[in-house]
């Protein structure tokens, strides 16, 4: 695994499905849905592309866990031990 | 005589929509002059002309669409000029001098500057004459913000290293998309008698079903509730194709083929909705990769043309942050729109008892020119049927 995954990463890859937004306003506790504007196809796409980077299975019973930033980084840190 | 003809914006245009006519029979034109707003992949370009004359025939009326160099106008000498130019002159692209809104001001500032009209000095006014520039929407940085000769030649000198592609035709120009959604759905409220079904249909078995399909998958193949939804419209369009097609010429002309154009909101504002090409052959998860790449060509501005040409019907789903029901307009000349709202949980009634279940008001606006509630219904009660049995479809 190449990448770390920390807050960094997740925008990275977030900012190939919302490439207008301000990562730098975005706060670790918000609801990505919410403050970017995510339909269920954009948080496809962005779990897609979380999958092709850490190579994490997310199944999708665990969509609702992953709401914020913090919720993702710290899933993904658990997912990938 | 001039021949008016359907530019070729783009290497890849193969036909484009007429959305608007900004001359009319025996209008005086001059060469560049704006003449028509042609609807494309790219958003609305607005065609000018290097043909001068009167207008003598408007040969394509709004909201059809040609192909590049098909005879969009008829154009007549005025009384007096030389004879007409021996072979048809192409309508071209605004050339690179052309009066741009906003040369000085960032991009973001044009709306404004189109409705805020600066002073412009004599001097100031003479010299953009000269230089082609529309002087009142410059900045001005003289007395009270006037407009002074210098602030049009630094203008000039903006304009004369031009992108080589107009600001017109970026891919998502959010101002041109804009007014070729206003000028669709002017339209389609002026000449298309709407009437409105909604059905309130329960989803726990596609849910289930959904729940179940995408546990066995891994992430790339997982599928989401708006792939059922389209099929569903489209298998029930099959048994109802009063609905799928489009009413041209005072008659109703089905569809060759279900084509669902997917309204697709763009990020920043804008919608198109590029077709599903024959959604009711499709499976599910040629339907889902199909979507997938719809959304992202759509916001990147990468539309292909033929997915662009002349759905049969449109189909939009509200997503889980949407509203509970959608009121459509039709997207002229189709003649229906089916919309899925957000699905919400509510009481239903299962036997004798009250259930908490997940439900989606299904809508339709139809055109009655074409067909009647009665027929509405009928598609309604399909898709609903449809959904019961997810697995099947």
């Amino acid at each position: 695994m190449s990448d770390a995954i920390d807050k960094s990463m997740i925008c990275e890859v977030l900012g190939s499905i919302a490439p207008e937004a301000d990562f730098a306003a975005l706060s670790g506790s918000e609801d990505l849905r919410d403050a970017l504007d995510l339909d269920s196809m954009d948080f496809l796409n962005f779990i897609i592309a979380l999958h092709e980077r850490t190579r994490i299975e997310i199944p999708e019973a665990d969509y609702s866990k992953l709401r914020t930033l913090n919720d993702i980084a710290a899933y993904l840190a658990r997912r990938q031990c | 005589m001039t021949d008016f003809l359907m530019p070729a914006l783009g290497a890849d245009m193969e036909a484009g929509m007429l959305v608007e006519w900004l001359v009319k029979p025996g209008d005086r034109i001059k060469r560049g002059d704006i003449v028509a707003v042609v609807e494309t992949q790219k958003g609305a370009i607005e065609v000018e002309t290097f043909a001068e004359g009167i207008v003598s025939e408007l040969v394509v009326p709004i909201g059809t669409k040609v192909p590049v160099g098909s005879l969009l106008a008829r154009i007549g000498e005025a009384a007096g000029e030389e004879p007409p130019a021996p072979h048809p002159i192409a309508a071209v692209l605004p050339p690179p001098i052309a009066p741009i809104t906003s040369p000085v001001l960032p991009t973001g500032a044009a709306p404004i500057a189109a409705v805020h009209r600066a002073k412009v000095s004599p001097a100031a006014r003479g010299r953009a004459t000269e230089l082609g520039i529309d002087a009142t929407t410059l900045s001005g940085t003289g007395v009270e913000g006037a407009v002074t000769v210098a602030d049009v030649e630094t203008a000039a000198r903006t304009i004369a290293v031009p992108a080589a592609a107009p600001a017109r035709r970026k891919a998502l120009d959010a101002a041109e998309m804009r007014k070729a959604i206003a000028a669709a759905m002017g339209r389609s409220k002026r000449e298309i008698p709407h009437y409105y079904l909604t059905h309130t249909v329960e989803l726990g078995a596609s849910l289930s079903w959904l729940e179940a399909a995408n546990a066995a998958q891994p992430v790339p193949k997982r599928l989401i509730l708006a792939v059922l939804l389209l099929k569903a419209a489209a298998l029930a369009l099959r048994d109802v194709p009063q609905l799928n097609g489009t009413f041209v010429n005072g008659a109703f002309c089905p569809g060759e083929g279900i084509h669902i154009g997917w309204a697709i909101s763009l990020r920043g504002g804008g919608l198109v909705a590029p077709a599903v090409l024959e959604t009711d052959k499709r499976s599910l998860s040629e339907l889902m990769s199909e979507m997938r790449g719809l959304v992202q060509r759509a916001r990147a501005g990468g539309l292909r043309s033929s997915e662009l040409a002349s759905p049969t019907v449109t189909v939009t789903s509200l997503g889980e942050r949407g509203a509970e029901a959608v009121m459509g307009i039709i997207y002229p000349p189709q003649v229906a729109l089916i919309g899925f709202g957000m699905v919400v949980t509510r009481p239903w009634v299962v036997g004798s008892r009250i259930e908490p279940r997940p439900v989606v008001t299904v809508s339709l606006a139809a055109d009655h020119r074409a067909s009647d509630g009665h027929t509405g219904a009928l598609l309604l009660n399909a898709i609903e049927q449809l959904l019961q049995n997810p697995e099947k479809l």
